[in-house]
């Protein structure tokens, strides 16, 4: 039997910044360190200290995974079907094998085995050959004979549900649950194409309705949108007969090296899993996927390293997408507002996979005691969709967050004020009082009184998100003899700058700076880091950095004490130097100290404690904080009522992550999520060719992305929300900053022009359809 | 991609010595792509055709050494641009900022900034057709030589609302909508070291004559330079473009206006040319002519936006490339009546 951990009482920080600041007590293990004060009140954290791989990014020093080339490396690529679905009766690799340079073939669609033999989508692997060069590599690809027999196959996701369609899953290949997608219940009945319904209810849905005053109702669409990272999917990897070492652009280095343990049956002490630079993941670089596993397999053939890196064109169509959602609302009301029923039936489609609800936003968001939903997932014959940026609840926050805006039209109320009185987060609160002045809401115009062609509106809406935290988080703080500093930590930095974070955490608990911090990271051989999705790296790692970083000074405070004639716990770290607490003149420096360190370097490891408090909810590695992340974004637009044309003018966001570690790598991590929100709003949307299954537009040219041009004023307002739950306080941002976008811009269009756009993107086509102004077809 | 000699070409004659077009190659090849020799001018197409295996050429005969094609310089008060003249330096030259700003316009928009700096006038007018189903190999479309379009009954939203009938693409150059408002004409040179000039509305090809090329230029035929002749009314010249979005895009529609009116204000000569809604740059016959003869005020204006959707065969696709093509005419209309035209007696002193 453990005995359970000795705790103490402490009194931490509590509250918002600006309304009203007071303290919390809570219970805290004892070998946690003391409560953090305020921002104001430390030098570092909280600091906009500059990305220490900055200077590396932008002069292209910076090592990516397509960068590592280790000696004898062989380049993989990999053949891809042709159609959207059909069974490879044959496939001859015989002339590829013999081309020069080739030295390995992996057959993805084996003929004889009927699950793999089917392939299911335009883009789905078929084989992979790794040879000495990409020339050679793509030669031997155009060498391998396959015999599709092609089969009936759907691509839109309305035809998909209509009960004649093409069966896009056999028995044996549909997905049981939580497979593909993110997240989709487990152990649903497949009727056709259609998985579901996922239902979910509290209170009683239809004496709601019969209390409300008043009903809205809508449908709404959204498109399918693409992760579209800087840095394509990569990695190399290298079996060798004591062990493999994988080099991948990864959201989860101690998950990949998880997968590969469990699908090549190594032990875990024998694969290395390593990413150094990373321009971007956005949830689909969080698994090894069918390109890594062709890395490994190829490689295990060859015994060489093998590089898989993947074109655009397959970025497009097989590294996943932020799935499309149909969605229908009912919502009812009093008079006052108060809500009495909410109505949430869904079709979404992931492709081939699952995961393509709609969240749990209208679920969860604001106080409605009758409630209903339910969700159902459409197989078509496309690439399947993964986690992206705020999986569900950003088409959620689309649907509802018009759905809300038309509530207080019918109201005749304004759209905040409705919030605020359906809405219970004071976080929330605080954010529309912040933006609402900020944006300057009160010239804000009656609904369509603009005059001219082009039309000014301005629209807010709010996100949801709960605050993840990776149970499974660790790292180690090192103090060298010369008072060197290291940290470890498998954590990977996807762009945000999680690195530097952490020097900052550990340089304030020692009184040094952040740039005489060595950090290491990305690498499965340190103590095993959280994921960066969810939006939980900085609450999961850098409460152990600091924990860590305190374990040490412990240590460093002993041998200090000994040197200053003091009680360790009289002494304090400042300036590089430990002096004793309110006595300047005793002092040593940090490395006089190191010097007579006992042993070359000291360290402590720390592992994350539970917040707090306890959790909402635990899942094996990973918890659910108390309090969700909230924020609200505010748009003001302009729209052309001749040509459609939408320009977003300013975004302003508003938004919470606990405590701000790092101000200026938080405000371009929010600045990021609302480029991506506003490139959702108006522009992407993949294409597929029903004749063909094939995407049309498979390539940055003509899927469009947000560019400067489009880039709008955007005004970052970060919270300090104070909650005493961790050694450090600070949650994730990454994904509300991207929910509120799309329906900010969509309620400032309506504001605008008196029209409601329900589908995404709000093309130019779009909005002069909504308008009216498109002529109707003439001939039947 | 495909391995190629590539030679520097150091005199017309030589380049002239490409053994084929880049649309003959395509359109004969029906799938296999292998062979022949064609001209690089900046190379973004080419490049584009060939990684998407379009095009295997066995030799690229680079245009870059030849000398004085890429000058551009004042002809009497109008201009000759060398084919070679990258789009910034033709958005950036100051006789053509001066002279013809709608073209320096057009081609500041034309891209992204790095493109332009390497993009050349000749191969903007001479690139091929951005159509989805053209640019993907598995599409062998009626452009290339197959049987169908496959935008008919496909994805359209881009394509052509006018004479789309055969083929639905809409022609890619956006200074081709100014150069023709401008009645531009264009200088070849062929292999025995003749020179050809051809109007540019006259240079490109519709479907109905030829649907697998865009353009009348012939094997060995170097386009050398296009000029464009000063005329009362190209001083009075506008173009306004609509894309989806502003950085890096192509237009959902263009529109040049060039109008000339006398001392009275009356319209004595219109030309409107839509871009993007037609497989070649579109002259607004019936626009123009609802124009000539009155002085154009707001009624007159909108009716002409109404009268250059004349003969319109929207594809499901693309009708909302209507009303977003007529309120640019009556805005590009609008603008070039304030636009101040050049006197004759400027122009004479520019001779
Ligand atoms: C992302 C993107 C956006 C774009 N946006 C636009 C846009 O908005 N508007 C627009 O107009 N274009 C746009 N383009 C197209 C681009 O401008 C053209 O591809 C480019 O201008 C071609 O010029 P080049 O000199 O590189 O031609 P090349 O690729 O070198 O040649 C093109 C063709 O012309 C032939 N050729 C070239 N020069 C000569 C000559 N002097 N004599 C005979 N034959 C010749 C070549 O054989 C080849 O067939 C865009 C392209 C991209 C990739
Ligand atoms: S529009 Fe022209 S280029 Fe495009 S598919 Fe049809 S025929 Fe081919």
């Amino acid at each position: 039997m453990i005995d359970a951990p000795a705790m103490r009482t402490e009194h931490f920080p509590f509250g918002i910044k600006g309304a009203g600041l007071g303290t919390v007590q809570r219970q805290v293990p004892s070998d946690e360190p003391p409560p953090l004060p305020p921002n104001a009140e430390l030098v570092q954290i909280g600091k906009p200290a500059h990305r220490q791989n900055g200077r590396a990014k932008v002069t292209g020093a910076i090592r990516y995974t397509v960068d590592v080339t280790p000696e004898g490396m062989l380049n993989g690529m990999i053949l891809r079907s042709p159609f959207p679905h059909a069974r490879v009766r044959a496939i001859d690799v015989d002339d590829a094998a013999r081309c020069p340079g080739v030295r390995a073939i992996v057959i993805v669609a084996k003929p004889d085995d009927p699950h793999s033999a089917v392939v299911r989508y335009v883009g789905a692997p078929v084989a992979a050959v790794a040879a000495a060069s990409m020339a050679a590599a793509a030669e031997a690809l155009a060498l391998i004979r396959v015999d599709y027999e092609p089969m009936p196959f759907v691509v839109d996701m309305d035809e998909a549900r209509a009960p004649d369609a093409p069966p896009v899953h056999d028995k044996m290949s549909a997905p049981a649950g939580h497979a593909s997608g993110f997240p989709a219940a487990a152990g649903l009945p497949i009727v056709g194409n259609i998985r579901g319904p996922a239902i979910a209810r509290r209170g009683d849905l239809a004496m709601g309705f019969a209390e409300a005053d008043v009903t809205v109702e809508g449908e709404f669409r959204t498109s399918v949108q693409t992760h579209c990272c800087m840095e394509p999917h990569a990695i190399v990897a290298d079996w060798r007969t004591d062990g493999l070492t994988v080099h991948m652009s990864t959201q989860f280095t101690a998950g990949v090296r998880q997968e590969l343990a469990k699908e090549f049956g190594l032990p875990l002490n024998r694969i290395r899993v390593v990413v150094d630079g990373m321009g971007g993941g956005f949830g689909s670089k969080s698994s090894l996927g069918n390109y890594g596993r062709l890395a490994v397999q190829l490689s295990r053939e060859a015994h060489s390293p093998v590089r898989v890196i993947l074109d655009r064109k397959e970025e497009q169509t097989d590294a996943g997408n932020r799935p499309a959602v149909l969605q229908y609302l009912r919502v009812g009301a009093k008079r006052d507002g108060s809500l009495t029923a909410l109505e949430a039936l869904s079709y979404g489609t992931a492709g081939i996979a699952l995961g393509a609800s709609a969240g749990n936003f209208a679920q969860s968001i604001y106080a409605c005691a009758n409630f209903e939903s339910a969700h159902n997932d459409v197989f078509i014959n496309a690439g399947p969709g993964c986690a992206m940026r705020g999986p569900g609840n950003t088409p959620g926050a689309f649907a509802l967050e018009q759905m809300i805006d038309e509530l207080a039209e019918r109201l005749a109320v304004d759209p905040l004020a409705l919030r605020d009185k359906i809405d219970a987060s004071p976080v929330r609160h605080e954010e529309r009082r912040l933006g609402a002045a900020r944006i300057g809401w009160d010239r804000r115009h009656a609904t369509g009184a603009d005059a001219g062609t082009v039309k000014r509106g301005v629209g807010m809406a709010q996100s949801m998100w709960g605050a993840n935290v990776q149970t499974n988080a660790a790292c180690e703080v090192r103090v060298m003899r010369d008072g060197g500093v290291q940290i470890l930590s498998s954590v990977q930095d996807i762009g945000t700058g999680i690195g530097t974070v952490l020097a900052q955490v550990v340089a304030e608990v020692m009184g040094l700076r952040p740039e005489d911090i060595d950090v290491r990271i990305g690498d499965t051989d340190f103590p095993a880091g959280p994921p960066s999705y969810g939006s939980r790296t900085t609450a999961s790692i850098t409460p152990p950095a600091r924990t860590a970083a305190w374990r040490v000074m412990q240590m460093m405070f002993a041998e200090a004490a000994l040197a200053l004639n003091a009680g360790a716990g009289e002494l304090i770290a400042r300036g590089g130097r430990i002096y004793v607490a309110g006595d300047d003149k005793r002092s040593i420096g940090f490395c006089d100290v190191a010097a007579h360190l006992r042993t070359d370097r000291i360290s402590a490891t720390a592992s994350r404690a539970d917040d707090y408090g306890g959790y909402r909810r635990s899942m094996q590695d990973a918890a659910l904080a108390q309090q969700d992340l909230g924020g609200a974004q505010f748009a003001e637009v302009t729209v052309d009522t001749e040509t459609g044309l939408i320009r977003v003018e300013r975004v302003v966001a508003v938004q919470d992550c606990g405590r701000p570690m790092n101000p200026m790598l938080t405000e371009s991590q929010v600045q990021g999520g609302v480029l991506m929100g506003l490139s959702y709003a108006l522009f992407e949307e993949r294409i597929i060719d029903r004749g063909t299954g094939r995407i049309v537009n498979a390539n940055l040219e003509q899927y469009k992305l947000v560019g400067s041009r489009e880039t709008p004023a955007i005004d970052v307002i970060l919270l300090e929300n104070y909650q005493g739950r961790s050694a450090t306080d600070a949650y994730g941002v990454a994904e509300p900053a991207n929910i509120a976008t799309a329906p900010a811009i969509a309620n400032a269009v309506y504001n605008a022009i008196g029209v409601r756009l329900r589908s995404l993107p709000m093309t130019p086509a779009a909005v002069l359809m909504a308008l009216g102004k498109v002529p109707a077809e003439t001939q039947p | 991609m495909n391995r190629f000699a590539f030679v520097k070409a150091q005199t017309l004659a030589e380049a002239a010595q490409a053994s084929a077009t880049v649309a003959g190659l395509i359109a004969s090849s029906a799938g296999a792509t292998g062979g022949g020799s064609v001209v690089k001018a900046g190379g973004i197409d080419l490049l584009d055709l060939m990684k998407e295996n379009l095009l295997a050429p066995d030799t690229i005969l680079s245009l870059r050494d030849i000398p004085d094609i890429d000058t551009i310089s004042a002809r009497g008060a109008g201009l000759r641009i060398g084919a070679m003249a990258t789009l910034a330096g033709l958005a950036d030259h100051p006789l053509v900022r001066d002279r013809f700003k709608a073209l320096a316009q057009a081609a500041a928009a034309s891209d992204t900034p790095q493109i332009r700096n390497v993009a050349t006038v000749g191969g903007n007018l001479l690139q091929r057709p951005r159509c989805w189903y053209f640019r993907a190999k598995e599409f062998d479309c009626l452009r290339k030589g197959g049987e169908h379009c496959f935008a008919h009954s496909g994805e359209s939203q881009y394509h052509a609302i006018f004479d789309n009938d055969i083929c639905a693409i809409v022609h890619p150059s956006t200074i081709a909508t100014v150069l023709v408002a401008l009645e531009a004409t264009v200088e070849l040179v062929n292999a025995a070291g003749v020179t050809r000039r051809v109007r540019l509305a006259d240079f490109f090809v519709s479907p109905s004559e030829d649907p697998t090329r865009e353009n009348d230029i012939r094997i060995g035929e170097i386009l050398v330079a296009v000029e464009i002749p000063a005329t009362p009314r190209s001083s009075r010249c506008v173009w306004l473009k609509q894309g989806q979005r502003a950085s890096s895009d192509w237009p959902l529609a263009d529109v040049a206006v060039a109008l000339e009116l006398d001392a009275a204000g009356k319209c004595t000569h219109a030309v409107i040319v839509l871009g993007a809604v037609a497989p070649v740059p579109r002259r607004a016959t019936s626009a123009e002519a609802l124009l000539v003869g009155s002085i154009i005020d707001d009624a007159l204006t909108k009716a002409a936006g109404c009268a250059a959707l004349d003969g319109v065969t929207p594809l499901t696709g693309n009708r909302y490339k209507l009303p977003l093509l007529e309120a640019l005419v009556q805005r590009a209309i609008a603008q070039a009546l304030t636009t101040p035209g050049q006197s004759r007696q400027a122009a004479a002193q520019a001779l």
